[in-house]
């Protein structure tokens, strides 16, 4: 654990060194805040849940240019030839770059705390589903580091891994509404295999453990393939 | 101290190492040599963890790589080859993450990091990327991220390709320092490198090894003819060739290039693997003659190399 949390500093660090974590994170306030303030006055609501809302689109395209560099870059250039012949573990270099993402994911959450604040100034805000909105948030955005984590790994080329990472992330969150015309049994097994639901619920404020293991499973399975993934070019 | 039994490897169906057998003890500087290709890569690979044998075993000192791969990790240092670091990395951060990795710590990291950079002739560098650096500096931090913790055991594949001659001289004196105390196994196909740097040298070739020995062994084991040079004062070539064309184990008599007026040069072959300088100074030592010059040659490792690994 101490291993994977000197590769978590590293990359935490990297992230901020070269411009892609900026860029990243005001294109997610840019968009999110664009369309948080274009509809809160329309729903005359002191709520976050059209933000919230967002996140499920917002986070496919966002995240996987977050995790894209995480293992393409490695194997590009050849150092994870020198990071894995220093005495780590696959596991603690999987689980370092995992961490370093989800910190960003709650770096890049941070100041979208301001609306809370702003919508709690304007009207009776209730801070359970707010509350509820950033766990369901950062729970999301974990899931879909993983994924991205995954798509890292399968190439290495930057470019196919966002997009591999973004479809996959995408499939994900509309999974049960692009599927509507399949019969009922069907879709409710799609219903739960999708992501939005899941985090419907939690952004409610009702936090149900059935939601929480779901999103524990995506995050344990992502980064699983990409063990065996990784494993497999040894 | 490395123990290494029937190691193969197999990409797929192509076969890069088949069967190697070797061990390498405590201090050597042990060279593999070999066509590019040969498996010299792949054998270094496995030997520090990064690629996993298809069958045979590994064990340095009481470890297995298949057991306690994390154990001999610590033990070693690895160089691969052309050093692919971090671009966007400054060189002072790299090689304290390389240290805080090592589990070095405070002062006592400090003091290992600038002791490195200073072996490695790194303190002006230590805070550009690099990126910048040029490929005999990035080989330099390379080898700083393989000593960082003062490891037992150095594994260098191809330290020095594709750096200038000086920067060639300058890594190898680097190596041969580290060398006196430290187990080092470097792979290169630059043979007189191999020939100046290490105590033993392996040849391999398509995943096998051909040859196995110090570099002495080798050009003396090879079997085959030997060759004296000669030197005389006073004589014409006839009375030499009259001289020795009856004594025992000189197949040839050839006269070299010419030397200074009077002095004649030949070049004597051996039939067998017996020494013939004591039968040519015996010859000699009747005659009034001057023997200015009587030394033997092996044969050159690059020839030794070209018949162990050329195709047929």
């Amino acid at each position: 654990m101490a291993q994977a949390m000197n590769i978590f500093a590293k990359e935490f660090k990297d992230y901020f060194v070269t411009p892609i974590a900026y860029i990243v994170i005001c294109i997610f306030l840019l968009i999110t805040g664009w369309f948080f303030f274009a509809t809160f006055f329309i729903a005359d609501q002191a709520s976050l849940r059209s933000f919230f809302a967002m996140l499920p689109i917002v986070f496919p395209f966002v995240i996987p240019a977050v995790t894209m560099r995480l293992f393409s870059e490695e194997l590009h250039i050849g150092s994870l030839e020198m990071l894995l012949t220093l005495p780590v573990r696959l596991n603690d270099v999987i689980m370092g770059k995992f961490l370093a993402c989800v910190a960003f994911v709650a770096v890049m959450l941070i100041p979208t705390l301001s609306y809370a604040l702003w919508a709690s100034f304007l009207g009776d805000l209730d801070w359970g589903p707010v509350i509820g909105g950033y766990l369901g948030a950062v729970l999301l955005g974990s899931a879909y580091s993983a994924i991205g984590i995954f798509a890292s790994t399968t190439t290495r080329n930057q470019i196919v891994a966002f997009i591999t990472g973004m479809v996959i992330c995408f499939g994900l969150s509309f999974i049960d509404k692009m599927l509507f015309f399949f019969p009922a049994p069907v879709l409710s097994f799609f219903h739960y295999l999708g992501s939005s639901s899941h985090f419907e619920n939690i952004a409610k404020g009702i936090v149900d453990t059935r939601d929480i293991i779901y999103f524990l499973s995506v995050i344990f399975v992502a980064l699983y393939g990409s063990h065996l993934l990784m494993q497999s070019k040894r | 101290m490395i123990h290494v039994e029937k190691l193969t490897k197999y990409y797929g169906e192509l076969c890069a190492v088949d069967g190697i057998d070797l061990d390498i003890r405590k201090g050597e500087i042990t060279g593999l040599l070999g066509p590019n290709g040969a498996g010299k890569t792949t054998t270094m690979r496995m030997l520090t963890g990064y690629l996993e044998p298809s069958s045979g075993s590994i064990s340095i000192e009481d470890f297995s790589t298949a057991d306690n791969m994390l154990a001999i990790k610590k033990l070693m240092g690895y160089l691969p080859e052309s050093a692919p670091l971090y671009h966007n990395m400054l060189v002072y951060d790299y090689l304290d993450y390389v240290a805080r990795i090592r589990g070095l710590q405070g002062k006592i990291k400090e003091e290992r990091i600038r002791s490195m950079a200073g072996l490695c002739g790194l303190s002006g560098i230590m805070h550009k990327p690099i990126g910048e650096l040029s490929k005999g500096l990035r080989q330099r931090v390379g080898l700083a991220h393989a000593m960082i913790d003062d490891p037992e055991i150095l594994v260098l594949d191809e330290p020095t390709s594709g750096l200038d001659p000086n920067q060639i001289v300058e890594i190898r004196d680097i190596i041969r320092s580290i060398g006196k105390d430290k187990t080092i196994i470097l792979s290169t196909h630059i043979l007189s490198e191999a020939e100046a740097t290490c105590d033993r040298i392996v040849i391999i070739d398509r995943g096998r090894i051909v040859a196995d020995g110090s570099t002495e062994m080798l050009k003396m084991g090879a079997g085959g003819e030997r060759t004296v040079h000669v030197t005389i004062k006073g004589p014409s070539f006839t009375q030499v060739q009259e001289l020795l064309a009856g004594r025992s184990g000189i197949a040839r008599i050839e006269e070299d290039a010419a030397g200074s007026p009077g002095e004649l040069r030949l070049r004597c072959s051996s039939s067998g693997t017996s020494d013939l300088r004591e039968e040519i100074y015996r010859a000699i030592h009747g005659t009034d003659w001057i023997l200015l010059e009587l030394h033997q040659e092996g044969k050159s490792l690059e020839k030794i190399f070209r018949e162990l690994t050329q195709e047929g």
